[in-house]
């Protein structure tokens, strides 16, 4: 028994988030998404690519163009890595790993949202570079050092994040798999189309518009009806769903018997 | 030791477990038995801080769970045969556990070996049979090596010879001066391999005693168990045990 080097230290965060790196890396599922996410967007960088007709149109937002479809699957994924411990009963060995539960959200946050970070870079850079060596003849590839193009890249990167932390704080708020993904696809696509047909006010603040037409565009977005959100603008409003449902999933874990 | 302090939980209108008190005390194996829905699990559960009691609490060597400062290292649980991910491997499970803890990798490997499950333990564990599973739960409560041990019925889905090794373990980690406390429906198994009991129905308490004492109260211990919980049980066939109906 350890009784005397149990009275030494405690735990902390970085003992939780290497539970949750080793719970999250040793998931199929994981990997499956995020490689089928990856291959997505470089996919239709490529396809748009090969399309092009006109070369003064965003081209780099062409090229992140399949960042928009990785986020339904990014968000599936963190709804997973939430409702996946409640469907198993693997909460509850976490939860006696970890009593403090606000801790063990944290970690799975930092963690699944590096993890879908790196993802979300490694898929805005390659399908931008990709994008772009696919264009046709006559037509310029955009580059990195042009003005907004980094900042469209990276931003889409991190939009990806955004959405996959949205997905968790979802599946700690409502614990079931098919209704957090049921409300994850209502809020990220269903409502846009309803949105976009009934009222044009609230477009510009919905998450799939805010990846495809503020953070990933070099050029602000505008057309007659919509006034988009400028990229920085928009990475707060889509950081701060994130906030609001993680922080709301922390309140309810707390609250509720495990 | 666990010192339960008038533990009550309701569940909109029922009555999960009401002002329940008793202690369990190191170095014996203590029963803790009751008809199902009897309110044991739910004890155990919120002796582990899953579930906030309404009112009373429970301690473990003098602190709340939610205080202690490495929970796997001081209080080992297997509270239900399935707590781990069925796309997850046996070694990955106890590897993420081991981590939350600063419990040395090698004690991942020691503990498979334990329970012997050391050869699939590369296996998602949804393959596992219900045996397997268990086992797998008694080696992630073995993993922190704890001087306390919470077990749900733990030899549900095992075969005779792994009826008869949890028996064994469990009055192996009792004669090493652990706390160890395990809850079955088998007043078999109890008389077995407790000394102390705890008996609870419909989530009060009916007797805390020693297996000798309560045995002697009747022929046997199940009579005595069966004298002690009429009236209690909240699930019943409608043939009492001579065949008549009731």
């Amino acid at each position: 028994m350890t009784t005397t080097a149990a009275t030494r230290g405690r735990y902390r965060f970085s003992q939780v988030a290497r539970m949750e790196w080793t719970k999250l890396r040793s998931l199929r599922s994981t990997w499956w998404v995020l490689a089928v996410t990856v291959a997505g967007a470089i996919g239709i960088a490529v396809a748009v690519g090969l399309n092009t007709r006109d070369g003064a149109a965003d081209l780099t937002n062409n090229a992140l163009a399949g960042i928009s479809l990785g986020l339904l699957l990014i968000g599936v994924l963190g709804v997973l890595v939430m409702t996946g411990e409640y469907s198993s009963g693997m909460i509850r060995a976490t939860l006696a790993a970890i009593p403090n539960r606000p801790l063990v959200l944290a970690a799975k946050a930092a963690v699944f949202g590096l993890l879908a970070l790196a993802a979300g870079e490694a898929a805005g850079f390659i399908a931008f570079f990709a994008g772009g060596a696919a264009l046709p003849d006559g037509i310029p590839a955009p580059a990195l050092g042009q003005p907004g193009v980094l900042r469209a890249v990276v931003l889409g990167g991190a939009g990806f994040c955004l959405v996959g932390l949205i997905g968790l704080g979802l599946g700690a708020i409502i614990r079931h798999t098919p209704a957090a993904i049921a409300v994850l696809v209502g809020g990220v696509y269903v409502v846009a189309q309803f949105v976009a047909v009934v009222t044009h006010a609230l477009m510009p603040y919905l998450p799939i518009a805010i990846v495809a037409n503020s953070l990933t565009v070099v050029r602000p977005m505008t057309d007659d009806q919509v006034q988009f959100l400028s990229p920085w603008a928009g990475l707060g409003v889509l950081g701060l769903y994130a906030a609001v449902t993680l922080g709301v999933g922390a309140w309810l874990l707390v609250r509720r018997d495990a | 030791m666990i010192e339960v302090r008038g533990l009550s939980k309701r569940y909109g209108p029922t009555v999960a477990v009401h002002e329940l008190s008793f202690d369990v005390r190191p170095g014996v194996v203590t029963g803790f038995l009751g008809p199902n829905g009897s309110g044991k699990s739910t004890t155990m559960r919120m002796v582990l801080g899953l579930d906030a009691p309404d009112a009373g609490q429970a301690r473990i060597g003098g602190r709340r769970y939610r205080e202690l400062r490495w929970p796997l290292r001081e209080v080992g649980a297997l509270l239900e045969a399935r707590a781990f991910h069925p796309g997850r491997s046996g070694r990955a499970h106890l590897a993420a556990l081991a981590a939350s803890n600063g419990i040395a990798r090698s004690r991942v490997e020691e503990v498979l070996g334990l329970v012997g499950l050391a050869d699939v333990a590369g296996r998602r564990a949804g393959r596992f049979s219900l045996g397997m599973g268990q086992r797998l739960g008694i080696a992630a409560a073995l993993l922190g090596d704890p001087g306390v041990l919470l077990l749900d019925e733990p030899v549900n889905g095992l075969d005779p010879e792994g009826i008869r090794w949890v028996r064994g373990l469990l009055r192996t980690l009792a004669a090493e001066g652990r706390t160890v406390f395990v809850s079955s429906h088998l007043i078999g198994e109890i008389a077995r391999t407790a000394e102390q009991v705890v008996v609870i129905g419909r989530g009060r308490l009916l007797a805390d005693t020693s297996v000798a004492e309560l045995s002697a109260r009747a022929p046997s211990l199940e009579e005595a168990f069966f004298a002690l919980t009429d009236g209690s049980a909240e699930y019943r066939g409608a043939l009492d045990p001579e065949g008549r109906t009731s």
